[in-house]
């Protein structure tokens, strides 16, 4: 097996730099990684063919002189929530099955523009709607730490990618925890940005005033990187903000740098931990503050009660935007049509193609989102979770007053078992209790290490979060942290990984 | 805006509701989501319990108001990108059945 895979993203970035190693030979050897674990990971829904051509030309550039920036020629694995020209996009729907967009979202061109190598569509649950990738109509992807449990979701196969070392880099979206959550579950790190930060223009939506696309990796600077690369203002996107981001892999590297929290306040929140959290979650939390504390941090206790409603009100706004957004699946324009036995009507034509073509989660949140925006109801629900978004915005306000960032864990539990959930799709909803408060309020938030769980020896994800805008907070906060718990345990965590080419046994 | 909580869902009114989401649902799968979705808007109607009269609802996470761009063509797809991925066309049309059923 390739060294080549366990590296990151900074460190292929420094060899393809100083011409080491040629992106070709990075590419080739991720590409060899997928064929060897993705037929158990069952991380990617397609493999491009293009990936080799394009690093040569990268390589070809860089021979040449060519200015580039600091990630080109490095893979990225891209979710199948992203349109891309040269790839099916199907958002693991069996409505899309085949389809190739006739343009790239704007965070593929902005790989394309720096030079990564796309090498695949990641597996996700169909249309972004799960916590377990359970939901793609094409099976779900393994946890690498275990194959028989989930690797979180929406954004399974993405986290999955990358700590399977199939790719260094990934993206993600994030619509209530499907970047963070997922990074959780992995031992691998994602970042939901504020919203507004990263354009969504191609990707296809879920839930509009909740979605945000983000990345995935395998450290805070990495994941920095690739922030740099696809944030800033697009004007295809009329909710993208117009800030004048700065450099995210600075935030990270000056973090790292430091090792000290000295002034920095780390609110706690309340009801984002204690009952109905995993024991050895909770132990991985508390030894997490125990090192921001010991490296000058001031630890506070922070109480945001509407977070409670948080789960009810996401659970009404996501099917409310998704029952519209997904009306576009009308058998005329793309995507799957099925004619009805004996013919009908245009719309009997679009029910049917809807009934084949949606899986069980989306005909679910479809019917409840119009239902909650049916006349006589919306008031009671629709317009009653709206008001909870404005309490739960009143909550982060008062919190950010009095703490810097806020922390809690990224995930409740551990990895669970595939199947464990899937016929009970409340508690599969209450998994992501510690993620939805940041997109109902639009704040930036990820998910990193922090430390593998006593009983089951999976691991386990912090999740930091910072008042909107402020997403260089968290990656400052992040990579600190990040280096105090490497420095604590002699190890990365990523480096006890079934898959990383140093392991000796350890879980299969 | 009532303050009563509403009825719980009943098999007539799922089947009432994938006809609106234009889904065939079949009579197998009308009568699990019926108790499925009765657990969950169970679940979710707590949201009446903090939304009180005084409360203002917010639509969006970050406010922006008035996003313009000049008046002027931008980039369009061309007649074929925009066709390539109809399940059916008719020349440099999307090609449908009938709009309207015979009792129409």
């Amino acid at each position: 097996m390739s060294e080549l895979i366990a590296l990151t993203a900074a460190a292929l970035s420094e060899k393809l730099a100083s011409r080491e190693v040629s992106s070709v030979e990075v590419t080739q050897a991720h590409l060899d990684r997928i064929a060897a674990v993705d037929g158990d990971i069952h991380a990617f829904l397609h493999v491009s063919e293009n990936a080799l051509a394009t690093a040569a030309e990268v390589d070809g550039a860089r021979k040449l002189g060519a200015k580039l920036n600091p990630l080109a020629g490095v893979p990225v694995a891209i979710k199948d929530v992203l349109c891309t020209l040269d790839m099916p996009s199907t958002a693991g729907s069996r409505i899309l099955e085949g389809w190739v967009p006739p343009y790239d979202a704007t965070v593929v061109s902005k790989l394309r523009a720096a030079k990564l190598i796309p090498l695949g569509k990641t597996n996700m649950d169909e249309f972004a709607m799960g916590s377990s990738t359970e939901h793609s109509a094409f099976g779900p992807t393994h946890n690498p730490w275990d194959l028989e449990r989930i690797p979180g979701g929406s954004g399974g196969g993405s986290a999955a990618a990358v700590a399977a070392f199939e790719a260094p880099l990934a993206l993600g979206s994030d619509t209530g925890g499907s970047i963070r959550q997922p990074a959780a579950v992995t031992g691998t790190v994602g970042m939901k940005p504020t919203y507004g930060g990263v354009s969504r223009y191609g990707a296809i939506a879920l839930a509009s005033s909740l979605d945000q696309v983000g990345p995935v990796s395998r450290t805070v600077l990495d994941a920095a990187l690739l922030h740099d690369v696809i944030g800033g203002h697009d004007p295809h996107d009329s909710t993208s903000l117009t800030d004048d981001w700065p450099s995210f892999a600075e935030a990270a590297r000056t973090g790292a740098a430091s090792g000290s929290l000295k002034g920095v306040r780390v609110g706690v929140v309340k009801e984002l931990g204690g009952e109905g959290f995993q024991a050895g979650v909770s132990e991985r939390f508390a030894e997490a503050l125990e090192v921001m504390a010991a490296a000058g941090a001031e630890i506070v206790e922070v109480s945001a009660p509407s977070f409670t409603y948080a789960v009810a009100a996401y659970y009404l706004i996501l099917p409310a935007e998704a029952s519209s957004n997904l009306a576009k699946f009308d058998s005329v324009r793309f995507g799957l049509r099925v004619n009805p036995k004996g013919g009908g009507t245009v719309e009997d034509v679009m029910a049917a193609t809807r009934e084949a073509g949606f899986g069980p989660e989306v005909k679910r949140r479809i019917i409840l989102g119009t239902y909650a925006l049916s006349a006589g109801y919306y008031d009671a629900y629709y317009g009653s979770a709206q008001k909870v978004r404005t309490l739960i915005q009143r909550d982060f306000a008062s919190a950010f007053e009095k703490a810097d960032v806020l922390v809690s864990p990224a995930a409740p539990t551990t990895a669970f078992k595939l199947g464990e959930k899937l016929e009970d799709p409340l508690s599969m909803y209450l998994n992501d209790v510690t993620t939805i408060p940041a997109n109902l309020a639009g704040v930036p938030g990820m998910g990193l290490p922090m430390g593998l769980a006593a009983e089951d020896g999976l691991p386990t994800g912090i999740q930091i979060m910072a008042p909107a805008h402020e997403d260089a907070r968290i990656y400052n906060v992040g990579a600190t942290l990040e280096a105090l718990l490497e420095q604590s345990w002699g190890h990365t965590l990523m480096s006890r990984a079934p898959g990383h080419p140093s392991a000796e046994g350890g879980k299969k | 805006m009532t303050d009563s909580t509403p009825s719980p869902l009943d098999a007539v009114q799922v089947a009432h509701l994938a006809n609106l989401a234009r889904i065939a649902l079949t009579p197998e799968e009308t009568e699990k989501l019926t108790g499925e979705l009765g657990v969950i808007i169970e679940s979710i109607a707590k949201v009446s319990e903090v939304a009180t009269p005084d409360v203002p609802a917010t639509s969006h996470p970050i406010r922006l108001t008035n996003v313009f761009r000049p008046d002027v063509p931008g980039e369009t797809l061309t007649v074929e990108e925009a066709l390539s991925g109809a399940p059916e066309r008719d020349g440099d049309r999307f090609k449908v059945s009938a709009i309207l059923g015979e009792e129409q």
